[in-house]
């Protein structure tokens, strides 16, 4: 056994060349529904069903379904830049929300600073359906219903935003702080210009973490938006997907125009994304 | 303890004003820090809890005015739990649960072999987790295709294998919740994949490499070694997991819509379905708080069971 080990260990490791090779098999039986999807957005749409599956389009008509898609009844384009819009904005303010209670609850102390934080963390619990249909009411008094203005809002008061950054303050060394406050730096310039940069790595997961979720939102955008124009790419997605019903080469051109900003941040940003996923970022 | 207030009444009483101005100040700084967020989930979520229970208890319709509000008691509760639809919701919520310790046990070996036994461990870790990051909308519409029952490329496949009547998997309500099932552990795999790749992190490796000197094989080091000392990353997940399967809407509404004939509805979705499509704005209030009342046992549940059995180190 012992002098197994050590044979191996001198020569090409066999074990772990059969593992990878296994777990790439794995991996791509795993990706074989994105797989088939990229490949029928190029087909013509006579050809999407022809078994066995062609994975290499026989005949090529990318440029014209992704025309389609793009420019077509339902232009993409218009999605993508409200999409952008509204999560641009919302990553902005909640990030900006949610650090400035981070930093109140965390560096200042004030009477009542423990409930009031218990209360914001026991709202976390609440599941965000159960309190649609009061929300839902609330905005059409507020005149907040079927706006870009609304739906920013609803994503801009994070509790896990303000736990996390929390957590990254109290995890900051004192000395830093007291050091600005000998200095007579009140609690806006520590925050700004000390505080913050400090946690800066915390703040950019937090940031992707909110980008993402916004972005691939559905329930928000399907309940607080009535009017066409102001659809974004998820609620569009959807509405193309049932009026082309038939045009399935069409339909996987958008899923695949919908997917891949997002795969772009999330390999640019992988780290930050796995650091915050490992601090227990489920969406919220 | 005592040490602080004793020096705290000894300070000479002219300190006393300038002392309680600076707590002042303090005050009012932190209520200008945390003011925007307190306010955003006071008004956003807060006042509507409150008002959903309010609402629970009423029979109205929210395109009617306000002064059309009838109370009628625990009328809707009673409605509820004879309900077929409600009940079935409530049901499939309890299936959907079976996804957890599938996902936990998959992702967990799977986490094992990454973490020791291959090459690209990165590049596998992005693979698995695509789905996750992916629009729930985007894949939901994918899966509608690929398992439409008579020309989707899975039927094609199980045709071509000589399974003679394959089943219609969406359009059929005896595999629709299986199918949603699979579909939801494909999702969430990722994320369970990543927290258990952390989780092994925090393993000191020397328990394993004293283990090997005792003669422990693989399966041994498995159960003596890495689960118990995972448990608290698996009690994590787990309780992430439930509360967040009665969460699923995204996936239930854009694949099936609850569909066919209520086969996987589960309360968020008929809870939307009431309040939005059918403007039963009373009823659907009172499934909110049904949700509530369970997420709140489900949190109660999961203090009771940390301290019975999570190996904290």
């Amino acid at each position: 056994m012992t002098e197994q080990t050590a044979a191996t260990k001198r020569t090409v490791p066999f074990g772990k060349i059969a593992w990878t090779v296994l777990v790439a098999i794995l991996g791509i039986v795993f990706l074989l529904p994105f797989l088939w999807m990229v490949s029928t957005s190029f087909k013509l749409e006579a050809d999407v069903f022809n078994y066995p599956i062609e994975w290499i389009p026989s005949t090529w008509n990318a440029v014209q379904n992704y025309t389609d898609v793009w420019n077509g009844q339902y232009p993409f384009a218009h999605y993508y830049w409200n999409t952008i819009k509204v999560t641009l904005a919302t990553t902005a303010i909640s990030v900006c929300v949610s650090s400035m209670a981070a930093y109140g609850f965390s560096v200042i102390r004030f009477r009542g600073r423990g409930v009031l934080f218990m209360v914001v963390l026991a709202t976390y619990m609440v599941p965000a359906q159960a309190i649609l249909v009061p929300q839902f009411v609330l905005y059409r008094w507020l005149g907040l219903f079927d706006s870009h203005f609304g739906l920013v809002l609803l994503g801009s008061f994070s509790v896990f935003g303000t736990f996390m950054l929390r957590q990254f303050f109290l995890g900051l060394h004192p000395e830093y702080l007291e050091s600005a406050k000998l200095d007579g730096a009140g609690h806006i310039r520590t925050f700004v210009s000390i505080a913050l940069p400090l946690v800066k790595p915390a703040v950019a997961t937090y940031a992707i973490l909110r980008f993402i979720w916004t972005w691939n939102d559905y329930q928000n955008p399907l309940i607080f938006l009535r009017s066409d124009g102001l659809y974004t790419l998820q609620l569009a997605m959807r509405k193309f997907a049932d009026m082309y019903t038939q045009h399935y080469a069409l339909i996987m051109a958008g899923t695949v125009s919908a997917i891949v900003p997002l795969l772009v941040i999330f390999v640019v940003g992988q780290k930050q994304v796995i650091e915050g996923i490992s601090f227990g970022g489920v969406k919220g | 303890m005592s040490q602080i207030s004793r020096t705290g009444a000894g300070i000479p009483l002219s300190a006393a004003p300038r002392r309680s101005r600076q707590r002042l100040k303090e005050t009012l700084y932190g209520y200008l820090f945390i003011g925007p967020m307190f306010l955003g989930v006071f008004v956003f979520t807060v006042l509507p809890i409150l008002a959903v229970i309010a609402l629970s208890i009423t029979d109205w319709s929210f395109i009617a005015g306000l002064d059309k509000i009838k109370w009628n008691g625990l009328d809707n509760f009673e409605r509820l739990f004879r309900d077929p639809i409600f009940l079935k919701s409530l049901q499939n919520n309890f299936y959907l649960l079976v996804t957890i310790p599938v996902t936990m046990i998959l992702s967990l070996l799977l986490a094992i072999v990454l973490n020791k036994h291959v090459f690209l461990k990165d590049l596998f870790k992005v693979v698995f987790f695509m789905p996750y990051i992916s629009s729930i909308v985007a894949v939901a519409i994918v899966y509608q295709v690929l398992f439409h029952p008579s020309y989707g490329p899975v039927n094609q496949a199980l045709i071509s294998l000589g399974v003679g009547n394959p089943p219609k998997w969406l359009a059929d309500t005896h595999y629709a919740l299986i199918s949603v099932m699979m579909i939801q552990v494909w999702v969430s795999i990722g994320f369970y994949l990543i927290i258990y790749l952390a989780g092994l992190q925090n393993i000191p490796k020397d328990l394993y490499e004293s283990a090997d000197i005792d003669g422990a094989n693989a399966w041994h080091k498995f159960r003596s070694i890495t689960v118990p000392l995972l448990s608290p990353t698996s009690f994590f997940l787990l309780v992430t997991g439930v509360i967040y399967s009665f969460r699923i809407f995204d996936l239930i509404a854009v694949l099936t819509a609850g569909g066919p004939a209520g086969s996987t509805s589960v309360i968020v979705y008929y809870l939307y379905d009431s309040a939005f499509n059918n403007l039963k704005t009373g009823y659907a209030s009172s499934m909110a708080v049904v949700l509530l009342i369970l997420t709140l046992a489900i949190t109660g549940l999961q203090w009771l069971a940390q301290k019975k059995w999570v190996n904290y180190q």
